[in-house]
């Protein structure tokens, strides 16, 4: 089969291109499409280990299945805060959002 | 690693869920960058397979790519921008992109054993196990007994209903318009 450290670094490479999305991304919803990369990365992460280490026991299953269900619950609510915030400025550039900025 | 259908099959995946990963960091079209997520996520899917995970893939299809995917392209269409073509990276670019490839090393460096064969003595277990035990055939029975059971994760399921009971308020909440005449406006 395939070395879990394969699966380790699929999943630090989705980590790492959605880290990069994150910080470099103007538009708020292409910095929430990159956080789901890094959620999924952490699925991939769970899941590898899982399978490879403790396969009997199901525990890796259920904490990627919560993994779920936080990430659904986050961009649920934050889609909702960009819409409700372009509907008051007209834009979503996570730049031009600095009220409460310095 | 041996050439077989798996490895084949794995790097297959691997390639459709980082080259979907890279492209939604780099379109300039929102509703382009939302379809590559879900091809990203596609590719998540498969490895899902391919780890013995197979209630965990069709989560996958079904929640991610069925309902969040669809929910970020749905917001995409509902915030057009209103200047042509604004920038999509902002101002520190290139620190970010070298800040995301040293971490990317940082990770390798402790995951994979390329640093063991380089000679450094790597403390932390090369994890290079490839031949793991059998999944036992009832998984998915037992993930599903797992979930419900008061000694295992019948709190932190009962806990994920309420956050996702709360999301599902809060949601709703925030994109309500207030009073008749209030800017709720959709085009």
């Amino acid at each position: 089969m395939v070395p879990l450290w394969m699966y380790l670094v699929v999943a630090a490479g989705l980590f790492s291109i959605g880290l990069f999305g994150v910080l470099t991304r103007r538009n708020a919803i292409a910095i929430l499409m990159s956080i789901e990369l890094m959620l999924n990365a952490v699925n991939i992460n769970l899941v590898a280990f899982w399978r490879y280490n403790t396969p009997v026991d199901l525990s890796g299953q259920a904490f990627a299945a919560f993994v779920f269900v936080v990430a659904a619950a986050e961009a649920a609510v934050g889609l909702a805060l960009i819409i409700s915030i372009y509907r008051k400025r007209r834009s979503v550039i996570a730049e031009e959002v600095n009220m409460l900025k310095w | 690693m041996e050439l077989t259908v798996e490895s084949v099959v794995f790097l297959l995946l691997s390639a459709i869920t980082l080259g979907g990963g890279l492209l939604v960091v780099s379109t300039r079209n929102l509703f382009h960058a939302g379809l590559y997520l879900m091809l990203s996520l596609l590719g998540v899917a498969g490895l899902f397979v391919l780890l013995a995970a197979p209630f965990l893939a069709g989560v996958q299809v079904v929640v991610y790519i069925g309902a969040i995917a669809i929910l970020i392209i749905l917001a995409v269409m509902l915030t057009p921008s209103v200047t042509q073509m604004p920038a999509i990276f902002n101002r520190n670019w290139a620190l970010n992109l070298i800040l995301a490839v040293l971490f990317f090393a940082l990770l390798i460096s402790v995951v994979s054993p390329a640093l063991d064969d380089l000679g450094v003595d790597n403390w932390s277990a090369n994890f290079t196990e490839d031949s793991p035990a059998a999944v036992p055939a009832d998984s998915i029975v037992q993930l599903g007994q797992d979930l419900v059971d008061p000694d295992k994760y019948m709190l932190p399921f009962e806990v994920a209903s309420v956050l996702l009971m709360a999301a599902l308020i809060g949601a709703v909440l925030l994109v309500a318009p207030g009073k008749v005449g209030d800017e709720g406006e959709d085009r």
